[in-house]
């Protein structure tokens, strides 16, 4: 563990983010808030969208240096575009994940920062792939990432379920997002959360006054 | 070989109030850098009779301060004549740690029943804030909780809902954060008194994924 700057501290515009995917029955929800901080103490922006569409039915998101994350999903998205027209057939979510993969694997010394890649694909149906720092590739059922995510392992390990239905999981990601946000000081504004199923990808966002309400002291 | 590092009480402290008293929770390890030194180490310390306070961070800094204010309550005690409030143990333990904050590194949490504030939970923060919380979580497990008790505390839940909330949250902070494990340890004290319990580590409620 030799390496521990804060991200804030050599990039930019940075990293305080919480970001999630969750598989429900028949599709996947992928979530962030939407505030850009330089170093936790300003806010550059108010209502980013970090959830980045690179094809149809595939979905990532960074948490990371904003910079990073807008560099890399560029990169990813030429590259999944021009595999998918190589293979004639729409790519597999594992391919798009693999991609990300290498890129962050490459370039392990500059980049700080944890991906998320969910969809649908044909052949496996909904699934979330996550990066983890170094670059080790991992499918999980659902993942939450960024600084926000500490303080929401325990409300996500209690309260998924597997197989949920579409409903359930909204309420599942809205929750955790609301709860991320009003604990840590660098996540925040509205949810931005995506639906992806085999029929289409949907939008939702909601903005902070209509986020769930829980126990405030 | 390795240099010794200092003795951790890095782990999860929950106390909670409930209408009639206090449900105080924690978990058992104690570690030394990467090693686990005691995985048994119940952080609940008695302050008087019916106040204990749950410690966290550095095991010799909390032990210290918990004996000194157990020392201090008696005396407080037999002065007035009866039995201390909580308020007065919290301001002990907030005297102590603001006066030497420099060297310490110690966090705790206090918690009682007295008949004139029924059940409290007392916590300091970093500066030396000291007020009264419905509830409250500490230690480096908390963080990764935070959330779980934000979305599950109710207002007036009553004592068995209480220790399962205890229970559920040290259950989740403990498979989540290295420096939480072992047994769990939770201590309910009312009117009559203080409850002592302690909760073996196969019989803590598993989640999804376990």
């Amino acid at each position: 563990m030799e390496r521990r700057f804060m991200d804030s501290q050599i990039k930019g515009v940075s990293t305080g983010t919480t970001i999630l995917a969750v598989t429900f029955n028949g599709g996947v929800i992928i979530g962030s808030d939407s505030r850009a901080s330089i170093g936790g103490y300003y806010v550059s922006s108010k209502t980013i969208n970090k959830l980045i569409q690179v094809h149809d039915r595939i979905f990532c998101c960074i948490a990371g240096s904003l910079a990073d994350a807008q560099a890399v999903t560029k990169a990813a998205k030429f590259q999944i575009s021009f595999h998918s027209i190589q293979m004639e057939s729409p790519p597999l979510v594992k391919a798009a994940a693999s991609v990300l993969r290498e890129l962050c694997y490459n370039n392990k010394e500059e980049l700080q920062a944890g991906f998320i890649t969910a969809g649908w694909d044909r052949k496996k149906g909904p699934q979330v792939y996550t990066v983890a720092l170094g670059g080790m590739l991992l499918s999980q059922p659902f993942t939450i990432g960024g600084s926000g995510s500490t303080y929401i392992y325990g409300y996500a390990d209690a309260k998924y379920k597997p197989d949920m239905s579409k409903e359930e999981c909204l309420q599942f990601a809205t929750n955790a997002l609301a709860l991320a946000m009003g604990r840590d000081n660098v996540s925040g504004g509205v949810a931005h959360l995506v639906v992806i199923t085999e029929e289409g990808v949907e939008h939702v966002v909601i903005p902070g006054d209509k986020l769930p309400k829980f126990h405030d002291e | 070989m390795a240099k010794t590092k200092e003795l951790s009480n890095d782990t999860t402290i929950i106390a909670i109030e409930f209408d009639g008293g206090v449900v105080l929770g924690s978990d058992s390890r104690v570690s030394a850098g990467e090693t686990v030194v005691n995985r048994v180490m119940n952080k609940l310390s008695l302050l008087h009779d019916k106040i204990y306070c749950a410690l966290s961070g550095s095991a010799a800094d909390a032990q210290t301060i918990a004996e000194m204010v157990n020392y201090q309550l008696d005396v407080h005690s037999i002065e007035v004549g009866e039995d201390p409030q909580v308020r007065s143990a919290a301001s002990l333990v907030k005297n102590i740690s603001y006066k030497y904050k420099e060297e310490l590194s110690a966090h705790l949490i206090v918690a009682g029943w007295d008949k004139r504030g029924g059940g409290q939970v007392s916590v300091r923060d970093l500066n030396g804030l000291l007020s009264r919380q419905p509830f409250a979580v500490g230690g480096s497990g908390s963080a990764y909780v935070y959330g779980f008790v934000d979305a599950e505390y109710r207002k007036a839940m009553s004592k068995e809902d209480c220790q399962q909330f205890v229970v559920n949250t040290l259950s989740l902070a403990m498979s989540r954060d290295g420096s939480s494990g072992g047994v769990a340890y939770l201590v309910t004290i009312d009117e009559k008194g203080a409850e002592e319990k302690c909760i073996l580590g196969n019989e803590l409620p598993t989640f999804y994924d376990q």
